[in-house]
Parts: structure tokens; sequence; C-alpha cells
């Protein structure tokens, strides 16, 4: 990037936030997805959404492209930028209000998840989606891929909360969509449009979401299970039989042991598989729900029922969860992480799709994820030095997408299409789907500067 | 350097919020993934061994909390540690690092003879004058920053004054060693003391061998690996020549190092050694029966920062709770983000002062919430940086060792 352009930027938000040198550059080329790394041409860091439009106005003038980065925990790419401008949001952290009695939030795009978490608890609200990065990632990126968690089942995903946005579009003007209204139906429904769309279509400044009143009481819960089969069906059950967890788990036996090796919570490294099962709302109804999810589970062959005694004893177990990912890493050094989703009756179908393409492949999968939303994570344990295996690995993921799509589900539910899962698109949504998507960016960003090569 | 363990690190960021640095700046240069990624970049030969690279390597405090935060076991504050070590061996001492980690810090009779003009500087009133004249203003930052965080030295070290053996008060229970840590025994000695009392109130019979040098820690830190190698001989043939059943320090700093003497140096002595050292809050969290039949009401506000090297390198963080919350009367608050560095980090807080203040404001911030009267903690480092915060911020509350508060408790 040209020198004279760095120093222009380097006026709206000042030396200390401008990052050219080639040591920062090569650190900003990564984000959490493996295989993936190019090299931005300057970063960003603005404090203010002022700031952001005159980026954006500059970038729109001089044809730059502009890739928001929260931080960095994205999975499929979302985050990198071949030369153009990164603009990472962490100063624009902000929890701007916390409105109880239109029981809103409003917040600036960097703040984090679990930040925002502890705001409203502290006034008895709750913001129920909690990706497993939480506390890391931002609210920013959690808007614009959608992410989900792990109390989806009961609650929803990041789409469900968002009332409403201030997003600077790609020639630097302001748009606001939505509000506090809890009907509106004026015009297109844009807040679907804008979340998920992975920075491609805007840069978000302020997000405004909805509030519930904080579920009294849970009780959280851990079943074991010999066979995972029996796990996938207990699964099944729990929701035929019309329970509805705010989190069903699972962890397959190589998952457990990486976990245990972390966290040390008295996980059983000799079963096939757990179910952390997690229900909340008023003590009397929970106290119901619990009972009948252990007669499922129990009837289901599990070998162990253990319900958590105290709050910091489920706290461990779900903050032990959270590690799953990163913990797979203890095993081998790469580890490709997919979020294939299926309609939940096929979850058991999934699981045994899975284990076979794994075997057929020769490849180490270990299994987690939510199960209750048909959305689990297989991730291949690998090294990237290892060409040839890393090769098997995404012809075994290529072979679980096509089930996937098969069965009537997606090739991701809650990490984005990115870079990663680009080529996977056309597949599920069709050259009609595809043409509709790009006529939407073409009225967006009509010079294709935001967030470009992501998605299709 | 192992290549596989600069690999290991996938990415994830769990280690970003953990970070101080990274929490200062939100840049990812001074994150442990970044810092991972910047030597590992350089291995690879991406980037080269600029000025600039190895400023923001050292950044890093090295107080590991992105080790305890990280589910793949990829220590990123270790392995910067480890790069300055191989850089170190390439590049050799400079002359100051071979005066101060060769030719003093493994003398405990040198470096105690180094601290006598500071103790008449403070004895003669010197201190006060310069102070009050602001003569340091014309000598270079780092003097300045030093002779700021000394606190009023003990008219003797500790080392000088304690006798080889402390006989154990009642049955004899065992033998312990007791390393006396260098800034323990120089700065802190009543803490000391007090760890030497409570061990021997308890039917423990301390030895504490003259001979005993440096456990290496300030060598590790400056890349003077061979130094350090040196120190772990030097004390574990000494050890060795007792009949130990546990080797006991006051010092969080010593403690870690001291273990990790088994993994520097080869040798069944050497592991020995390092399976018998215990914090000094490990060994007395065996005996809360005995303790809790001395200890007398101490009617206070009290609440306790985790020292990185007990928190994060010895993983300690349940026995020092346990003990204050023996102490009759005692009003334990738990501290916000009590396992977060206080910016001390060996000498980090006067290489990098702007940065270890900022730290620091952070910490002093939390204590004011916590409410506490008293601020317990167990390692010299935080001793010393904590002291001098607490007394230009808020100087209501009191800082104590661990040891300390107990003894004081005994002694009612």
């Amino acid at each position: 990037m040209n020198q004279a352009f760095i120093n222009e930027l380097q006026t709206i938000v000042g030396k200390e936030y401008t990052l050219s040198d080639r040591e920062s550059l090569a650190v900003y080329g990564y984000d959490s997805t493996p295989e993936l790394e190019s090299l931005p041409g300057v970063v960003l860091l603005p404090g203010s959404s002022e700031e952001v439009a005159r980026i954006m106005r500059l970038c729109y003038g001089a044809g730059v492209t502009v890739t928001p980065r929260g931080s960095g925990t994205n999975l499929s790419g979302g985050s990198l930028s071949v030369g153009g401008v990164v603009v990472q949001t962490s100063r624009l952290n902000r929890i701007l209000e916390v409105d109880e009695e239109n029981l809103t939030a409003t917040v600036e795009t960097g703040v984090i998840t679990s930040a925002l978490h502890r705001e409203v608890e502290s006034r008895g609200l709750f913001y129920p989606p909690d990706p497993g990065s939480m506390n890391i990632s931002t609210m920013g990126g959690n808007v614009a891929e959608n992410s989900g968690g792990l109390r989806g089942l009961k609650y929803g995903v990041t789409a469900n909360y968002v009332m409403g946005l201030e997003t600077i579009l790609a020639d630097g003007e302001t748009l606001h969509t939505g509000g506090k209204v809890v009907k509106d139906v004026a015009g297109y429904s844009l807040n679907p449009l804008l979340v998920s769309s992975e920075g491609t279509l805007g840069f978000f400044t302020s997000i405004t979401v909805k509030l519930i009143p904080k579920p009294q009481a849970k009780i959280t819960m851990l079943a074991h299970f010999p066979a995972m089969s029996d796990a996938a069906l207990a699964v099944s059950a729990i929701i035929a039989a019309k329970v509805i967890p705010a989190t069903l788990e699972f962890l397959d036996k190589v998952t457990i042991k990486c976990v245990e090796d972390y966290a040390h919570v008295g996980l059983p490294l000799d079963v096939d598989a757990v179910l952390l099962i997690e229900v909340d709302g008023h003590p009397v109804v929970i106290a119901e729900e619990a009972a009948a999810v252990a007669d499922i589970c129990k009837k289901h062959r599990c070998s162990f029922f253990q319900t958590a005694q105290n709050a910091a004893e489920a706290l461990k177990l779900t903050e032990a969860r959270r590690t799953a990912l990163s913990a797979l890493a203890r095993m081998k050094p790469t580890t490709i992480l997919e979020d294939a989703t299926v309609p939940r009756s096929c979850i058991a179908a999934m699981l045994k799709v899975i284990q076979d393409s794994a075997r057929k492949h020769n490849v180490t999968i270990g299994t987690f994820g939510h199960a209750g939303d048909g959305n689990l994570h297989p991730t291949c344990l690998t090294d990237e030095r290892d060409k040839d295996e890393i090769k098997r690995a995404h012809a075994a993921f290529a072979e679980i997408f096509d089930a996937a799509i098969a069965m009537g589900g997606t090739i991701t539910g809650e990490h984005g299409v990115g870079l990663a899962k680009k080529k996977y698109l056309p597949k599920l949504v069709g050259e009609s789907g595809i043409r509709v998507m790009r006529g939407i960016k073409q009225a967006f960003d009509p010079k294709g500067i935001l967030n470009p090569g992501k998605i299709f | 350097m192992d290549y596989v363990k600069l690999i290991n690190c996938m990415r994830c960021g769990m280690c970003l919020p953990n970070c101080p640095t990274y929490k200062e700046t939100f840049l990812e240069t001074a994150s442990p993934r970044g810092r991972v990624a910047l030597v590992r970049k350089l291995q690879e030969g991406e980037l080269e061994q600029s000025e600039r690279l190895l400023e923001y390597l050292s950044l890093c405090l090295d107080c590991q909390a992105c080790a305890s935060a990280c589910p793949c076991g990829v220590n990123a504050g270790e392995l910067v540690a480890e790069f300055t070590c191989e850089r170190k061996s390439d590049t050799g001492l400079n002359f100051m690092e071979d005066l101060v980690l060769r030719k003093l810090v493994p003398h405990p009779d040198r470096l105690e003879t180094s601290m006598v003009p500071m103790r008449m500087y403070q004895k003669t009133g010197l201190q006060k004058l310069v102070r009050t004249l602001g003569v340091l203003k014309m000598f270079p930052k780092p003097l300045e920053r030093m002779e700021g965080l000394l606190p009023t030295l003990p008219s003797r070290p500790l080392r000088q004054e304690i006798s080889e053996v402390t006989p154990a008060v009642g049955t004899e229970r065992g033998t312990v060693g007791f390393f006396l840590g260098c800034v323990m025994s120089l700065i802190f000695s009543d803490a000391s003391r007090a760890t030497i009392q409570l061990l021997s109130s308890l039917g423990y019979r301390v030895i504490t061998p003259r001979n005993q040098v440096c456990c290496g820690a300030p060598n590790m830190l400056g890349g003077d690996l061979d130094g350090l190698k040196e120190a772990a001989y030097t004390n574990v043939s000494i050890f060795d020549g007792y009949e130990l059943d546990y080797i006991v320090t006051d010092c969080g700093g010593c403690g870690a190092e001291l273990k990790k003497y088994g993994h520097h140096i080869e040798g069944d002595k050497a592991a020995s050694f390092s399976a018998k050292v215990r914090d000094i809050s490990q060994l007395l969290a065996l005996h809360t029966e005995e303790l809790t039949a001395q200890l007398k009401p101490l009617p206070m506000k009290v609440t306790y920062h985790d020292p990185c090297h007990i928190a994060h390198c010895q993983g300690i963080r349940k026995e020092p709770r346990d003990l204050l919350k023996l102490v009759p009367g005692l009003e334990y608050q738990e501290l916000e983000s009590a396992d977060a560095c206080c910016g001390s980090a060996g000498t980090y807080n006067i290489n990098r002062p702007e940065m270890s203040d900022r730290i620091l404001k952070r910490k002093l911030d939390t204590v004011r919430d916590s409410g506490a009267q008293i601020l317990v903690t167990s390692n010299p480092g935080c001793l010393l940086q904590l002291k001098k915060g607490l007394a230009d911020h808020l100087p209501h509350v009191k800082i104590m060792h661990l040891t300390e508060i107990l003894a004081r408790s005994i002694a009612g």
C-alpha cells in the first residue's frame, strides 16, 4: 500500500493506531482459521464511528478494500485481507445503554460478548447468545457471522436478538435500520440481511439487541454414554419429549480426553460420549424437566448421570466445554473444524457419516457441538506439514458437507462461509441463490470494496 | 527452539483477555498469540530479527497468564523467554548483563555488600535529602525508578542473621530446607523470619544453608541459561547434603524456578530436589488444624493478589486463600482479576516503566474497589511494586506477605 495513502489514513486515527510495519502486518495476516493467511496493507484501530465513516469515505474514493476485524476469532477466514485496509474494532468498546424499560441494550461494535453478559445480568436481564469464544469475540463479529452458541437450542442465535443497527456503508454514509420497536414492517427488513453478511455489506458501528429477563434458576447435568449412538438418540428423544433444554451439548471420546487434560473437571475417560445438558427457567418447571431428561438418558443406556451441585460446579462444566476446540489442538498442531448443520432429527445419522468418512479417509476426527441444534463440530486433528493428510481431511469434509446438504442441512451453521467454505456454497444455494446474493452485494457495495472475496 | 511448540498455537485467541499488555493496547503484536506468531515467522524466515520485532517481544511480562488460559498447552511467555535465551547464547551477554548476572547475582556476599551503600544512604538521611531536592531527576530514568521502589532496608540481610538450624517447637515432625530468596533476605527479611518461625512452630526443624546461592531466575530473565544452570547445580548439591522432607520457599519467583531445576539440568538429584520444593502456602495448608489452634483474632478486611509465579507458573491459588480464611475475625474479600500481573515482572517495572505503570494502575483500582485494609501477596517483586503503588495512591492500604499476616495473627 502506498505510503501517501497510509499517511492520509493516519490523519484520521492517529499514528499510534495506524500499523503498517512488516511485523504488525504479519500478525494481522491470520485469524482463528487454520491454513489461511494473507498480508493486509495497513491495520487501523479507530476510536469512534466518525473515524470509521471517514476511513470508509477515503477508501471508497481510492477504491481500496476494507475488512472489519474484531478479536480475530473468525473460523472461516472472514477477517483476512489481501493488501487492503483492516479495521480492528477493539477500541469501539463502550456499552452505550441498557434500557430496562424497553429491554434493550445498545453497544458499540467492539464490545466483548461476555462483557455485555456481565453488565445486563447484574441488572437481572439476559442476553442469551453465547458463542464458544464469548470471552474474546466482539458483538460486531457476532452480528456479522450470526454467531450461535451453547444456549442456541432454547434461545436461538444472534439474529434473534438484533433489533437495530448503525452501519457505515461502503461510501461512508450511515444507515440506521430497526431500533427499539418490537414491531416494524416499514419497507424491506434490512436487519436480517445485514446480520450474517460477514462484513461484505457494511461496517457496523452500533448494535441494539433485545434482552429478556434472566432465568430464575438452572440445573446443569452431565450424562455419560458408553455408546455414541445412544447419546445421539437420547438427544432426539429429549426434544421429542417436548423438553427444550437451554443447552444440549455433545462431546465424543477424543474431545473428552483433550478437554479433561486441560480443565480437570472430572470428565469420564472411559465412555464414548457425554451430553452436557442445562435446563433453565422457573425452579419448579426445571425440576420436572431435569427429571425427564435424566429418565430419557437412563432409558438410552447412559452409564452415569450427574447433576452439578452448585453454580461453581455448573460453570466449570460449561466453561470446560467452551475450551473444546482449542483443547483438541493438544493432540495435533492443526485442527480443521467444521460446522455442518442438519435437522436435529438427523443427528445420529450425521454422527455416523462423520465416523465413516474419518475411517474411509484415514483421519482422526474429534466431534463435539450443539447436538440439540443439529450443529456438530467435527474437527480433524492433523498436522499442516503432512500435506497428504491435509488432502485426506478435506476429502472427508467434502463428503460430510454433501451428506449434510442431502439431509436438508447446511454447510455452516454459525461460523460463516468466508473464504473457507466458499466453494461449497453454490452446491447449497444453487445458481439462483448466488445470483440473488450478488445482486444484494451490488446494491450495497457497487465498487466491491467491502471485505472482498468472502462468501462467493 | 522446538518448532512444534510454535505451531501448536492454533490462534483461537483464548489468551487475549488474560494478557495484561493486550488488555492495555489491543494490539496483536502485544498479545501472546501474536508473540508466538512473531517467533514462528522468524523461524520460518518470513520475518527478520529486526529491532522492532525484538521491541515487540520485549513488551511481554512473562507473567504466563496466557499459559493458564491456553487449552492446547502453549506457553507463549515461556516461548518468548526461550527465544531470548537462544538469542543471547548467540550474541553473548553484554558488559552490564555479565556484571550483574555472572559477577554479582550468583554471589550472596557480593550482593549483600552491594546493598551496604543503599543502607547507608537511607540511614544517614541522604535518601530523604535526595528525594526532597529531586536530585535523581539528573540521573538516568531507571535509576530514579529503582530508588523509588526501594523500601526501608533491614539493618542486616536475614542470611547473615539466621542460624543454620532452627529447631522444631515441640515434637519434631520433619525437617525442611529453607530456600532463602535474595530479595526476601535483603529487603523482606521480616517476612522470611516469620516463615521460619511458622515452620518451626508447626514442628519442623528448619535448615537454612548459608552457602545457598540465588535461584537463577534473574539469569533466565536476562537470557543467561548457562548462568541458571550453574545456580541450579550449586543449589542442588548444597541441599543434597541434608536429609530433607521438603524444600520450602516463601518467594514465588524462586519457587517457580526451583521446581524447574529437574527440567533444566540432568540427573536424579535435580529431579528429586525439584520434587521436594513447596511454596510455603502449600506446606502450611497441610497443617490447618494446628494453625487454627494458634491463630488469634485479627479483625481486618483483607484481600489477596496472586503472584504470577505462584498462580500461573505453579498453579497455586487455593492454599493462600484457605490460609487467610483460617484467621478468626478476618474478613476475606476476593480481589477482582486477582491473578492479573501487577506489572513488577522482574526488572520490567524498571525497563518498561510506562507499561508497568498502566498495569499497576489497573491492579490498584481493583484493590481500591475491594475495600480491603490489607493487601496480602507472597512474592518479593509484587511486594516491591505494590508497596510503592499503594504508598503513592492508596496510602491507607498496607501490604503484607502471607506469612507476616499469619505470624501477626499468632502473636495476637
